[in-house]
């Protein structure tokens, strides 16, 4: 590896050169934006090298980096556009076409489904996470002219309740814990002060890394001092670094936040100051929280109530400190009361945009402004036919998308209208990633009488249903920029650069300008991807594409205390933008939404307590989606380095429990419940409590043949087929995915 | 002539196989070998809520700590791409008065 210069790109003497750049997607992460080195020889990436010189990853790389090379030349990848008559769908039978030919199928049948249908008969399915999450919003939007942008997950549990319940609670931008990242100089600046405390609350940062949070900084922070409290059904390895864990029941969060707000208001530990100046609806939060004593959840939540009353008088006399909140707050149907709770807790100790406590985002910002605005494209009577908007005011307000559950029901049924084309962008998802009841998905789409599909490889999803193939570059193919925290709170801005092309394929923006020029010409009027992020860069930051690539990281200022200098508000006044002004303890929207305006708790929809009799046959909870370091949702099941450190869909379960089965460490075995049923490898651990057992996400084998009914394997080891559908909270959030129940037994064969 | 070495701070290492992977890359190293291997001890409830859970890497013979990128002025790539920045390379004199200054979980390996 040549020596890392500053430059953006740099020819070495061997005629190779070495491209610097920050890593989003694809293959996937959420916009974490690490600094690394692409050294490209020969047409080739021979090899990735962390950026000492980036201030938040300071060289340092995960494995999903590091086999970037394995990845980008992979020989299954797929990167010329395709073709496939409709009667061979799930038949491997493509013929390879040019990218004008493909626009010369694709902007006819658009063009023919709008006039005969209207343009609400396409629909456009998003995945998570990586970088097409920016962009598949505009391309139903704008490119397409679709109101009907779907995010196929039950009760959009990823990221947009948090950011929903957020806005309607702060009226602010994401809360993250304070980890420096806006300083260059990082914790060494002086406005900065380390933590004294950060809670993980169903979230484990150092595998998942979500959200634009580089969850190493957890291990900076602690070699800093600052003590972790763990809100987790398992003991994990950072538990086992942390001054307190509360291993839960997996689904009985809310009652353990409620306990803790008793205990911080009972004993008068709150931050009185902060509570009668910013804070609305305070007392009616007393007194709910009088229903949930410290003995009560103790038997609810398993956590015991000593250790309730210790975490939370440690959380309250201890400043600052923060809280962390993770996908276990969306993947539940009690899961916005729990947002509401965790963010009364951040807000009554006083946590809230201070240093080492948590920070929020502007109400608006860059990028997410632009995805909003192309919705312009729309009539208002276009617009009211999004799926499921009026039957979910709370989902659709905060969302620009279709209710996704609707969304399969009028798949199903039909109603208010029949859907005719899908537009799969970077979605594998009847793989185990982001949809409940895979297999009725599969069935129901089948239905479409036109698809496209963009992805990298040749998924499950693509075999399924795609008659149109168009492959999309990695992130070292194309030019970008990381939006941290999906531009919610961006802790920092980073280029992607181009180092390099394979194949002849299109970057989600590309495709966008590209299909958009001949669809609404008027929505697209960028001369080219350099000029489209400098039109989105310029009027906020003053600097253009070309600056960014030569920065190569922009860190925005930041500032504490924003409620105090109006600088929440878009009115300029001080306080917080929700419809009081203030933090509302007492939500006056959720009750306009005919919701309870105070959190609650509900029990799962399927438990030990809810549902006895179906636990004595399914005796065990079920908990899904931990995160692994080799994998992002079904990605890199084909890259052989990272197969070889996590070969086979995993669940693990307690030594005690496996005894009485007779498994073995190992072992094959069967998840199973009334809704479906999921293979996976045993591994026996005392980490997890004897009746709860953990599932990985996102299995298909590639190595497996393609063609239906096999689809890559991707029924023998699916866990999404034990969620139901349609298990969602009031407002349309939230989906029991890390608190089912279901029973487990040994399988002879394996995979 | 001083010997190096690496110290591995194992309280903060996470196991997350950035070490393991850089080193194949930088060595070239066919699968089912390592320059360095990541174990794993645990875990195991000791009493309560303390457990034993420890990540340690382990350097092999294919280990050469290096040398091609340290003459070049570089870390090793395992101490460079760390993600818990728990590893350090050096002397093994300036290292061993390093590990004075830190916790139990500390190891040093002079491969």
């Amino acid at each position: 590896m040549s020596k890392i210069t500053k430059e953006w790109k740099h020819v070495n003497e061997d005629g190779s050169y070495t491209v610097r750049t920050c890593g989003w997607s694809p293959p996937g992460d959420h916009p974490v934006g690490c600094g690394m080195k692409l050294h490209v020889k020969g047409g080739k990436l021979v090899k990735v090298e962390g950026d000492p010189d980036h201030p938040i990853s300071q060289g340092r790389l995960c494995i999903r980096c590091l086999t970037l090379p394995e990845f980008v030349h992979h020989p299954q990848r797929i990167t010329t556009p395709m073709k496939r008559a409709p009667e061979n769908r799930g038949k491997d039978i493509w013929q390879k076409i040019s990218w004008d030919e493909a626009w010369d199928i694709i902007v006819p049948k658009i063009k023919e489904f709008k006039k005969k249908y209207g343009a609400e008969s396409i629909v456009v399915f998003g995945g998570t996470g990586r970088q097409a999450c920016l962009y598949y919003y505009p391309l139903g939007f704008a490119s397409i002219g679709t109101p009907n942008v779907c995010y196929p997950w039950s009760g959009w549990s990823c990221y947009g309740p948090r950011c929903s319940i957020t806005d309607y609670i702060l009226g602010a931008g994401y809360p993250e814990i304070d980890f420096a990242g806006t300083y260059p100089d990082r914790y060494d600046n002086p406005n900065y002060v380390v933590p004294k405390w950060i809670m993980q609350w169903g979230k484990n940062p150092l595998m998942s890394n979500p959200d634009g949070f580089f969850g190493h900084s957890l291990i900076d922070l602690l070699k800093r001092g600052t003590e972790l409290i763990q809100i987790d059904p398992r003991m994990t390895w950072l538990g086992t670094r942390s001054k307190y864990v509360c291993q839960l029941r997996p689904g009985t969060d809310t009652a353990l936040a409620l306990a803790f707000i008793n205990v911080i208001i009972n004993e008068e530990l709150y931050d009185k100051d902060f509570v009668e100046n910013w804070c609305y609806g305070f007392d009616e939060l007393k007194e709910r929280a009088q229903e949930y004593s410290p003995e009560k959840v103790a038997d609810i939540t398993w956590v015991p109530a000593q250790k309730i009353r210790e975490v939370a008088r440690f959380m309250a006399t201890e400043k600052p400190g923060a809280i962390q909140w993770g996908l276990a707050v969306d993947e539940n149907p009690n899961g916005v009361q729990l947002g509401h709770a965790i963010l009364s807790l951040c807000a009554i100790t006083g946590n809230l945009d201070v240093p080492g406590g948590i920070t929020m985002g502007p109400p608006a910002a860059l990028l997410g402004k632009w995805r909003m605005e192309t919705r312009r494209n729309l009539s208002p009577e276009l617009w009211d036919k999004r799926i499921g908007a009026k039957e979910w005011p709370a989902l659709s307000t905060a969302m620009a998308t279709t209710h996704p559950d609707e969304t399969l029901d009028t798949l199903e049924t039909g109603k208010p209208y029949k859907l005719r084309m899908g537009w799969f962008n970077s979605s594998n998802f009847i793989t185990p990633t982001c949809s409940a009841q895979p297999d009725r998905w599969y069935r129901a789409l089948k239905s479409l009488e036109f698809n496209v599909v963009q992805d990298l490889f040749m998924t499950p999803t693509a075999m399924a249903f795609a008659d149109v193939f168009l492959p999309l570059p990695t992130f070292a193919e194309a030019d970008g920029v990381v939006v941290t925290h999906f531009g919610r709170n961006a802790v920092f801005l980073g280029a992607i650069n181009e180092a390099l092309r394979v194949g002849d394929t299109k970057s989600d923006i590309e495709v966008c300008i590209e299909l958009g020029k001949k669809l609404h010409p008027d929505m697209w009027q960028f001369d080219s991807v350099d000029d489209f992020f400098t039109k989105q860069l310029k009027p906020e930051l003053g600097i253009d594409f070309n600056d960014l690539r030569e920065q190569f990281i922009y860190q925005p200022k930041y500032e504490y205390r924003k409620f105090e200098t109006g600088k929440l508000r878009s009115d300029g006044e001080p306080g917080f933008n929700t419809v009081t002004g203030m933090v509302e303890l007492t939500s006056t929207l959720f009750e306009a939404w005919g919701e309870d305006a105070l959190p609650y708790f509900q029990e799962p929809p399927y438990s030990p307590v809810s549902t006895p009799e179906l636990f004595k046959e399914y005796p065990f909870v079920l908990t899904t989606g931990a995160r692994k370091f080799t994998s992002f949702h079904s990605e890199h099941r084909q890259i052989s380095t990272l197969r070889e450190i996590d070969p086979y869909n995993e669940m693990e379960i307690h030594p005690d429990a496996a005894a009485k089965l007779g498994i073995i460490d190992g072992d094959w075995v069967m998840m199973e419940n009334m809704f479906g049923k999921c293979k996976a490898k045993a591994k026996l651990t005392p980490i997890i409590h004897p009746q709860v057992v953990h599932s990985t996400h996102g299995w298909w084998y590639p190595e497996k043949p393609g063609e239906e009914p096999s689809l890559f394997g991707v029924w023998e080891s699916n866990i999404n087929t034990l969620i139901p559908h349609k298990h969602i909270g009031k407002l349309g959030f939230g989906c029991p995915a890390k608190q089912m129940i279901c029973k487990v037994y040994r399988i002879e064969e394996g995979v | 002539m001083s010997r190096n070495g690496l110290l591995i701070d194992y309280q903060y290492c996470t196991g997350c196989h950035s070490c393991e992977v850089a080193c194949r890359n930088e060595h070239n190293i066919p699968r089912g070998k390592w320059g360095i291997k990541l174990t794993e001890v645990g875990p195991w409830q000791v009493e309560g809520d303390k457990w034993e859970w420890n990540y340690v890497p382990v350097p092999t013979t294919l280990c050469d700590l290096c040398e091609d990128r340290v003459k070049a002025g570089e870390k090793p790539t395992c101490v460079h791409h760390c993600l818990g920045q728990c590893m350090e390379y050096g002397p093994v004199e300036e290292l061993a008065k390093k590990m004075a200054g830190k916790g139990k979980k500390v190891v040093m390996f002079a491969p």
